[in-house]
């Protein structure tokens, strides 16, 4: 990646709508103009042209231009806006035309804002009311995160801070003044042992759930072959009509998402495309795909097929649905049974999912990391875990350097860059 | 070198072709003499003013060279062709790897010089240098044209004209020395001090702050119980500070250890309130790492003795610098504690200890060619930007010397950075955090110094020197063939071999099926090039400690690999220039701590700015913008 590229995204909602915005930012915008529709229009006036594939010469739609060369544009740089029809085709066919091209590349979450950033269009505190502002439904949950557990990480880190510092002080003695015998020497096996404790530390509360928990939810995905019922089980769980449900075999062909709280806890209840083998046509079949992938984000797998023939993988859980349906898969006597429509067997499902979700989000009353911080963490426990196998006092001072700064990239005091990455990563592709 | 110089009657001449001069260096230490002699090996015109042709390249302290860290600094000003490291070696009585047990990236080189020997290697390497003339003199006070010095008005009327001066002057700047109850003007013992040159520098409102410095009594070698002493001998294994003396030329001899006893620590206790340390008469800041014996057994208490070395000062000298023992108590006392230490019972102090209170600039006014930001043509190198050490003063006398001859040169100076070089981080942690005690270079400071050994300096360094014309013709051709010598032993490295290619060599390796380069097997420790020797690797005659060098490249490769990617984000953020005006008050967001730090250090880049103490990511990205906005004014303007 490579601030010299040129970056395209769609900017507005996701396709279908009844039009679709595509930015275009960078020196090869203009190109880019130039080899969809031949030409670059007048600069700030909206303009109607045809745009063709440049490969196949195909039309792929009549849209609207707008062209803003730099630096008086939102971004800094010469920026174009196709403004085109919001099916999904025709935004899909656009894209391709444009990936297709030399120089240009997909934006990176939050890059139109950085680059407006670094060219001086937008300040810091501008970018960050734009990113509260994209983030308002969330930010009472984050903030609410971090309220609990934050000053209590910040103090936790510091006083890592604070022992890792005591070390390094020690082997920098042994190494700049060992000549002189006002030092007492550090010994080899305090050093090690200490930053091991330090690394086992870590690791306890790498160990424990992550933060993003608490915003994302529990992700339990209902899993079976067609019309085994995971529809209907999901509408009862959801209270509502989140899914289409019909008889026919494959009516999910997509991936659902149902967000709901449960006693507090959030979760994400994801409904699959059935999965079976023969017999689905080329969209169900890539609906099945996906299913698939769910399975491998899944917290928690609700299997509603036959028993044992589900993914092999520890958090699934066996499910008899449909109790009182014609097609009825008994399952062993201790697996849960259930009956969405009749309501049987809903409670303890519920008390099950409730009782599983207490390892998979953090405890209101312990410090729980986000993955942001989890990989610094990991970074700085795996340079102290790698002393105690050391007898070089210099590899040591320097796996203890490498600590301090992961440490210090999590409280934040890292390099520009990281936090520049870490703040634009926060916004919408194309915003 | 002319030595007797005619100066010119008392009238200024104008700037460029009709100075006298291109470059005038004021001060003939460590750091003067390097300044001079690097400006003039690059071709400029450059005249060295001492008070006396005699103390130039005198060591005015310890009579030690090189150590943790300073090592490092000599064999980089080495690598610049520069005087220190093969004076050194034309000097060196005793010389001593500090560190040898530990990895090669903190080990230090360090010698005892004989003075006469040092100082006459100085003066031959400057007669035999062109384009250096030597002028004594008191030097009264500099010539300003505007905002730019122009040359030097000496006490006795003289003047001399110049594109630029470089103030080399030590502790000379309003120096003090104490001693007990006696206080007297000058900087080293017996030498005047240049007063009227510090009032006007701080007349010309740069900033000014004051620090202290120690030394200890010599003493008459011919009154030492040597002995009843354990001696440390000289290394034996034939190392040079510098790869361009060939051999030790100089007889060697050997150090002893003395300690302090009980007794010892009774006397300077019961006198503590008779040095001007601890009555109140010195209040400028003493270095922490190298404190006064009065300091170390009012601090330490529970020590009951101090390790003292006896470093003799020459071959046909009977001065003994005892190492650890600098002080600032009166004679008597003095006289009193050395003798209740291990071998000293009947010592002679020849010339007592004394501290020493100066004046020296802070050095957050100088940018990174040490050229004071605010006028242009004047330079500060050595002890006057508020450093210790004859290695620190030499390396900056190098940097100062290349910035004042690539600017009368009209050329670029090489950007070197800490990931470069020692002498970098030392320039740069001086000129953005200023000092609040002499500065020492230690290897700690150097966050990359598993690259910046002491053994790769010219690997690392000789290509920047050659390409701004710094290297004489015999070390150019003396680096010319040591570069295809290495290039030869890393082709070869490049070889793949398997593990039992290597077992076959009677080396001890895991039979896991590892195929890999010879280069990558070099990272197991038991692994030598030398071991390799029966796969064709060629180990003759190659230059001394070239091999060493690529095997501990090869040793410590993982972890080199590693910085790289930090030094491309610094590199990175060293690319963006903030200049030198920047209003930091201006810029919303920052705290008046933030601002006054700024203001101080003047960052010249973002990455510069990113290592003022305190300032945050978040001030950071509210700096580049600012500079941003002000960059794209300037365009559009």
């Amino acid at each position: 990646m490579s601030a010299a590229d040129t970056i395209f995204a769609l900017s507005s909602g996701q396709p279908p709508a009844a039009i679709g915005i595509i930015r275009i930012s960078g020196i090869k915008a203009s190109g880019a103009l130039h080899a969809l529709s031949g030409s670059v229009p007048d600069e700030r006036r909206a303009s109607l042209m045809k745009l063709s594939d440049p490969s196949s010469g195909e039309l792929l739609d009549t849209a609207l231009i707008l062209w803003f060369p730099g630096p008086n544009s939102a971004s800094g740089e010469d920026l174009a806006e196709i403004h085109c029809h919001g099916g999904r085709a025709v935004v899909r066919a656009l894209e391709t035309a444009l990936e297709n091209m030399e120089g240009l590349r997909p934006a990176e979450p939050g890059e139109f804002t950085r680059r407006a950033f670094t060219h001086g269009r937008m300040d810091l505190a501008e970018a960050e009311g734009l990113s509260d502002l994209l983030f308002a439904e969330t930010e009472l949950q984050r903030r609410s995160a971090i309220q609990a557990a934050g000053g209590a990480l910040s103090r936790k880190v510091e006083d890592w801070q604070n022992t890792i510092l005591r070390l390094s002080a020690m082997v920098e003695a042994e190494l700049d003044f060992s000549d002189e015998d006002d030092v007492t020497p550090a010994q080899l096996s305090v050093v090690q042992s200490a930053a091991g404790e330090l690394a086992t530390e870590m690791k306890a509360m790498l160990d424990r759930p992550r933060a993003e928990k608490l915003r994302e939810g529990v992700r339990v995905v209902l899993g079976g072959p067609p019309n085994s019922g995971k529809s209907t089980l999901l509408n009862a769980l959801v209270e509502r009509e989140a899914a289409i449900v019909s008889p026919i075999a494959g009516t999910t062909r997509d991936v659902i998402e149902v967000p709901i709280a449960i006693k507090g806890i959030p979760f994400l209840f994801i409904d699959t495309a059935g999965v079976r083998d023969e017999g689905a046509e080329e969209i169900e079949r890539m609906g099945i795909d996906r299913a698939r992938h769910q399975f491998d984000l899944a917290d928690l797998i609700l299997w509603l097929g036959p028993e044992g023939e589900g993914p092999q993988i520890s958090n699934l859980v066996e499910i008899a649905s449909r109790q009182d349906h014609p097609d009825y898969l008994a399952k062993s006597s201790d697996t849960l049974s259930v009956s969405p429509l009749a309501g049987a067997g809903m409670d303890a499902l519920v008390a099950l999912l409730v009782d599983r979700a207490k390892d998979i989000v953090p405890r209101g009353d312990e410090i729980s990391v986000n993955k942001r911080q989890a990989d610094h963490l990991m970074e700085a426990q795996r340079n102290l875990g790698a002393i105690s196998d050391l007898q070089d006092y210099l590899i040591i001072a320097e796996q203890l350097r490498l600590a301090r700064g992961a440490l210090d990239a999590l409280t934040g005091r890292a390099s520009t860059e990281d936090m520049l990455d870490s703040l634009f990563g926060k916004f919408c592709i194309g915003k | 070198m002319r030595d007797h110089f005619d100066l010119k009657p008392s009238f200024r001449y104008g700037r460029s072709m009709d100075c006298d001069f291109d470059l005038i260096v004021v001060g003939g230490g460590h750091a003067g003499c390097e300044a001079a002699a690097v400006a003039a090996r690059m071709g400029v015109r450059t005249a060295l003013v001492s008070f006396t042709k005699d103390s130039i390249g005198a060591m005015s302290c310890n009579p030690a060279i090189g150590g943790l860290g300073k090592g490092h600094l000599v064999r980089e000003v080495d690598a610049f062709d520069g005087l220190i490291g093969r004076a050194a070696d034309a000097a060196a009585i005793h010389y001593r790897m500090l560190n040898l047990s530990k990895g090669a990236a903190v080990q230090g080189p360090r010698v005892q010089a004989d003075r006469k020997l040092y100082k006459a290697a100085i003066h031959r390497m400057l007669e035999a240098q062109d384009n250096i003339s030597i002028v004594e003199g008191e030097v009264a006070s500099l010539i300003f044209d505007g905002q730019t010095v122009s040359g030097i008005n000496f006490a006795d009327d003289r003047q001399i004209t110049a594109s630029a001066v470089i103030l080399a002057t030590g502790t000379f700047l309003n120096g003090k020395l104490f001693r007990g109850e006696e206080t007297f003007a000058g900087g080293r013992t017996g030498e005047a001090s240049a007063v009227s040159l510090g009032q006007q520098i701080r007349d010309a409102h740069l900033p000014i702050a004051r620090l202290k410095t120690g030394t200890p009594p010599r003493i008459d070698g011919r009154t030492i119980d040597w002995a009843s002493l354990p001696e440390q001998p000289s290394d034996d294994d034939g190392w040079t500070m510098s790869p361009m003396s060939l051999r030790r030329d100089v007889p060697q001899t050997f150090c002893a250890v003395s300690r302090t006893s009980a007794a010892t620590h009774d006397i300077i206790r019961d006198n503590l309130d008779r040095s001007p340390l601890f009555s109140g008469a010195i209040d400028a800041q003493g270095p922490r790492y190298c404190p006064s014996i009065e300091d170390k057994i009012h601090r330490f208490a529970d020590r009951d003795s101090h390790q003292v070395f006896l470093e003799p000062e020459g071959l046909d000298t009977n001065l003994v610098y005892p190492n650890g023992i600098s002080t600032s108590l009166p004679v008597d006392v003095q006289e009193a504690f050395v003798r209740t230490m291990d071998g000293l019972s009947k010592a002679e102090i020849i010339v007592p200890g004394y501290a020493v209170e100066y004046d020296h600039i802070d050095p957050r006014a100088l940018d990174r060619s040490l050229k004071v930001r605010d006028l242009d043509g004047l330079y500060c190198a050595g002890q006057i930007n508020g450093t210790t050490g004859y290695e620190e003063a030499a390396a900056q006398g190098l940097v100062a010397g290349i910035g004042a001859a690539c600017a009368i040169q009209r050329k670029d100076a090489p950007q070197l950075d800490r990931g470069t070089s020692y002498m970098a981080v030392m320039i740069d942690d001086l000129v953005l955090q200023g000092v609040t005690e002499p500065y020492r270079m230690l290897t700690a400071r150097a966050e990359y110094r598993l690259r910046l050994r002491a053994d790769n300096a010219t690997t690392r360094l000789s290509p920047i020197a050659e390409s701004i014309g710094c290297l004489g013709s015999e070390r150019r051709a003396w680096f010319k063939e040591r570069q295809t010598q290495r290039k030869a032993i890393m082709q070869e490295l490049e070889a793949v071999y398997s593990c039992e290619a290597i077992a076959d060599q009677e080396i001890e390796v895991r039979r896991d099926g590892t195929k890999q380069s010879l280069f990558d097997w070099l990272r197991f420790p038991n692994i030598s090039i030398n071991a390799l020797a029966g796969l064709g690797i060629s180990v003759a005659d190659t230059h001394e400690g070239l091999l060493a060098e690529v095997e501990e490249d090869a040793r410590y490769a993982p972890y080199l690999q590693r910085q790289e990617s930090e030094l491309r984000d610094l590199r990175a953020n060293e690319q963006i220039r903030l200049g030198d005006d920047l209003d930091y008050a201006a810029i919303a967001g920052l705290s008046n701590e933030m601002v006054e730090r700024l203001k101080g250090a003047r960052p010249e880049t973002l990455a510069a700015a990113s290592r003022v103490r305190g300032v945050t990511p978040a001030a950071l990205a509210a700096i580049l913008v600012h500079a941003r906005r002000r960059e794209a004014k300037t365009l559009a303007a």
